[in-house]
C-alpha cells in the first residue's frame, strides 16, 4: 500500500454511493478553498452527483455507503477489480452507520412498516459495511467524514504514503481540548472506547461521543467499567449507545459485546 | 404522421442528489408512457426510528440526508418539542433559522451553479468551468462556503450540526463569532448581484403548466417554520393535520412514494414559497426577483431556479437582520430543560427543497413508538411526472437528443433530493399496487 498511486496522467478518482445520507461526498464538495487546486491534482472520472461523465477506468475508488441490497455486492467486486487502490468515506462504509440500525429490528417486520404489502417490490438484506464484502486499502472515517482528514488521506495516498490513523480513543483529544467531561455533565459518552481523529468534536459543542467512528484500536474496558461504576451506569447501557452506530461488527466476534460485562 | 415508436430513457440521472431514471415513450406522436424510475436503496427509516430515546430522532433522522440533515434535526426537533409540550425561547429561533439559512444558502448555490448552470453553457459539469471561467467558480465556491460557514458557526460543523437539540441549544456563538460573519454577510452583496446579473442572462426554457403550489405559512415574514399550510389557492391547513392535505401512496416503479393533494398533484420549494408569500421577501430579494423576470404566480417549474437564488439574496439579508439582533439583545445561554411524557406532536420546517413533516409518538420513557416523515422530493415526484407528460409533446418532435435534454433539466429543475425521498416513508392505507 506504500505504493504510490502510478497513472499516465493524473490519477483518476471515482466516487460511488450506497446506502447513505450522501454527506460524506457533500462534504468533498465543501472543501471550497481546496477544491479547484484538488481538480489540478486529481481527476473524478465518476462523480454522478457533480458530473454527467462517467467512466470505468479508474485508480482510486472512494465508497460512500453500507452494503443493503444483494446488487451492491455485485457492484463492490466489479470495483474491486478495477481500482488499484478502495477508500472508503464515513460510517455507513465503516463501521456501517446508522443504516445497521435496521440490524436490531426483524426486516421482513420493518419493511412490511414502511412499504406494507408493496414491500416485496423492494428487496433488502441485513446492512453491512464495505469491508464485509471487499478488501478495503483504508477508511476515512466519521459521520460525517472530516474535510482535512479527507486531504490529508489522498495528500497522502497521492505520494505513496500511508496517512497516519490513530489508534487511541476520542478521550485523549476532548481531554486536550480541556472540555468538562460528558459524564460529569450527567451525560452518557462512548468518547472512552471510540477511535480519535475528530478532535472531540461532538463533546467540544456539548454533546457527547456516540461511536461514528467504531472502535479504538486497543480499548482500556476496564477503565470505561470504572467510570460506568463511579457515575451508575452499566455496560449494557453502553452497548445500547454503541449499537446506534456499531451495528455490525458489535455483536460479531472480537466486538465490544464480548468485552463489556452487561 | 409516423407510428414508430419511440423510446427516451436516461439512466441514472447525473448531477442530482441520488439515483433517479427518466422514461419516456411514444407511439407517433401519441405519449403513451412516462415515469421518473427511483432505484434507490430504501433504509427503511421509520422502522429504525422505533424504540430509540427522544433525543436522538434529531441524529438519525438528519442522516437520511447530508445536503438537508439541519432541516431534517430542526423539523424533528419541532415535531418533538409538539409532542412533549415545550416552547423555545425566542433566541432559540432566531439561531435556529440562521443554522436553516446557512443550509438553504449553501444547497441553493449548489444546485443553482454547480448542478444547473453546466446545462446553460453545454457542459456535463462544472469541472470545465474551472478552466474557462474560474471567477465564477471561485464566486459559487464563495458563496457556499459562506452558508457552510454559518452551519459551522451556530451548529457546530455544516453537515450534521451538533449543538441544535430539543429544548434549545448545547453551544452558543460568541459575540465576536457573530460580528465577524455580520462583516462577511456584508461583503456578500457583490457575490449575490453578480449572480444574479449571470442567471438573469440565461434563458429559462419556456413551459408553462399551472399547479398547486403549497409551503407554509408564517404569522410574519417570508415562511420557514409555521403551524399552517397554505395552499396557492389561499386555503390553509393545520400542521397538526397535515395527513388531509398530503397523500401519500407506492408506486412500483419508485422506492420513493408519490404524494397527492386530495386528487391533483401539488408542488412545494423555493417557486412555491415565492408564490405563496412573495410579499414578504426582503428588500434586496425583491429586487434581485425584478432583476431575474420572476413574478408572483409563476407557473413554469424551470424557473424554481431561479426563484432560489431570490431566495438566496433573502436568506444572506435576514441573517444579517437576526445578527445585528442577537448582538444587541446579547446571547444567554439557553440550555435545554425537558421534561419526558407521553406524548404526540408534528413539526413541519420549510428546507430547501420544500415542506418537511416530521410526526413522531413518544411513550412515558421517551421512547419514540411512531414515526412518519414526508420530504419534499416525495411530495414533488407526482407533480414531476405530471410536467413530463405535458412536456412530451412538447419536445419530442424536436428529437431525441433535445427531448431527453429537457427531461433532465426539468428534473433538476426540481432539485430532487432521492436520498431523501427514499429513506423516509411511511405506511399509508391508501397504497395501490
Amino acid at each position: 500500500m506504500a505504493e504510490p498511486i502510478r497513472s499516465p496522467k493524473r490519477p483518476r478518482v471515482a466516487l460511488f454511493e450506497l446506502a447513505s445520507c450522501a454527506g460524506c461526498q457533500l462534504q468533498i464538495l465543501n472543501c471550497e478553498d481546496e477544491l479547484v487546486d484538488l481538480l489540478q491534482l486529481v481527476e473524478f472520472v465518476y462523480f454522478k452527483e457533480a458530473m454527467t461523465e462517467t467512466s470505468d477506468e479508474y485508480d482510486l475508488a472512494l465508497i460512500e455507503g453500507s452494503v443493503t441490497r444483494e446488487s451492491d455486492e455485485e457492484k463492490l467486486r466489479v470495483i474491486r477489480e478495477r481500482a488499484k487502490l478502495v477508500v472508503t468515506l464515513g460510517s455507513c462504509a465503516f463501521p456501517v452507520g446508522i443504516p445497521g440500525l435496521k440490524n436490531q429490528h426483524d426486516l421482513r417486520e420493518i419493511e412490511t412498516l414502511v412499504y406494507g404489502a408493496d414491500s416485496e417490490f423492494f428487496p433488502s438484506i441485513q446492512a453491512k459495511p464495505v469491508d464485509a464484502v471487499i478488501p478495503v486499502d483504508m477508511h476515512i472515517l466519521g459521520c460525517p467524514i472530516h474535510k482535512d482528514d479527507f486531504m490529508r488521506v489522498l495528500s497522502a495516498l497521492l505520494v505513496g504514503k500511508n496517512p497516519p490513523v490513530p489508534t487511541y480513543p476520542v478521550c485523549v483529544e476532548c481531554r486536550l481540548k480541556e472540555n468538562v467531561c460528558a459524564y460529569d455533565r450527567g451525560l452518557m459518552c462512548l468518547g472512552p472506547i471510540t477511535r480519535a481523529g475528530c478532535g472531540a468534536i461532538c463533546p467540544s459543542y456539548g454533546s457527547r461521543c456516540f461511536g461514528c467512528r467504531g472502535l479504538a484500536a486497543d480499548p482500556n474496558i476496564p477503565s470505561l467499567e470504572a467510570l460506568l461504576e463511579e457515575h451508575g451506569r452499566s455496560g449494557g447501557q453502553v452497548l445500547a449507545e454503541y449499537a446506534l452506530y456499531n451495528g455490525y461488527y458489535s455483536t460479531r466476534d472480537g466486538g465490544l459485546k464480548a468485552k463489556v460485562t452487561e | 404522421m409516423s407510428t414508430k415508436t419511440v423510446e427516451v430513457r436516461v439512466d441514472y440521472v447525473s448531477r442530482v442528489e441520488g439515483h433517479g431514471n427518466i422514461v419516456v415513450v411514444a407511439d407517433g406522436d401519441e405519449v403513451k408512457e412516462v415515469r421518473f424510475e427511483v432505484t434507490e436503496a430504501p433504509r427503511f427509516f421509520e422502522g429504525m426510528l422505533r424504540g430509540r430515546p427522544y433525543d436522538q430522532a434529531a441524529l438519525i433522522t438528519s442522516r437520511i440526508c447530508g445536503i438537508c440533515s439541519n432541516g431534517h434535526v430542526l423539523a424533528a426537533i419541532t415535531a418533538m418539542e409538539a409532542a412533549l409540550g415545550l416552547t423555545p425561547t425566542e433566541q432559540t429561533m432566531l439561531l435556529r433559522r440562521l443554522l436553516l439559512h446557512g443550509e438553504t444558502i449553501q444547497s441553493h448555490v449548489l444546485h443553482s451553479y454547480f448542478l444547473v448552470a453546466p446545462d446553460f453553457f453545454g457542459l456535463g459539469s462544472v469541472v470545465p468551468l474551472v478552466e474557462t471561467h474560474p471567477d465564477v467558480v471561485r464566486r459559487a465556491l464563495r458563496m457556499k462556503k459562506l452558508g457552510n460557514d454559518l452551519c459551522d458557526m451556530v451548529g457546530g460543523r455544516a453537515v450534521h450540526q451538533i449543538a441544535a437539540v430539543v429544548g434549545g441549544f448545547t453551544h452558543l456563538p460568541t459575540p465576536e463569532e457573530l460580528l465577524a460573519f455580520r462583516g462577511r454577510l456584508d461583503d456578500a452583496a457583490a457575490d449575490l448581484q453578480e449572480t444574479v446579473t449571470l442567471f438573469a442572462g440565461l434563458e429559462m426554457p419556456d413551459f408553462e403548466r399551472p399547479t398547486e403550489y403549497l409551503s407554509l405559512k408564517a404569522d410574519n415574514g417570508y415562511a420557514f417554520f409555521g403551524d399552517q399550510i397554505l395552499s396557492s389557492n389561499g386555503e390553509t391547513t393545520p400542521v397538526s393535520r397535515y395527513r388531509e392535505k398530503v397523500r401519500e401512496r407506492v408506486v412500483p416503479h419508485s422506492s420513493a412514494k408519490h404524494c397527492r393533494s386530495d386528487q391533483a398533484t401539488f408542488m412545494v420549494g423555493a417557486l412555491a414559497r415565492l408564490n405563496n408569500g412573495f410579499e414578504h421577501l426582503s428588500n434586496g430579494a425583491t429586487q434581485a426577483a425584478s432583476d431575474l423576470g420572476m413574478r408572483p404566480g409563476c407557473t413554469n417549474t424551470y424557473m424554481n431556479t431561479v426563484a432560489q437564488l431570490v431566495e438566496a439574496v433573502h436568506c444572506v439579508e435576514d441573517s444579517k437582520a437576526i445578527v445585528t439582533t442577537l448582538l444587541d439583545a446579547g446571547l444567554r445561554p439557553d440550555p435545554p430543560a425537558v421534561e419526558v411524557r407521553e406524548g404526540h406532536g408534528v413539526g413541519a420546517v420549510e428546507v430547501p427543497r420544500g415542506t418537511l413533516y416530521h410526526e413522531y409518538g413518544v411513550d412515558g420513557e421517551g421512547k419514540i413508538t411512531e414515526a412518519n416523515l414526508i420530504i419534499p422530493t416525495g411530495q414533488n415526484l407526482a407533480n414531476l411526472e405530471a410536467d413530463m407528460w405535458a412536456l412530451a409533446p412538447q419536445v419530442l418532435p424536436q428529437g431525441r437528443e433535445k427531448t431527453q435534454k429537457a427531461m433532465e433539466m426539468l428534473v433538476r429543475a426540481y432539485d430532487p433530493c432521492i436520498s431523501c425521498s427514499t429513506h423516509v416513508i411511511y405506511l399509508d392505507e391508501e397504497v395501490t399496487a
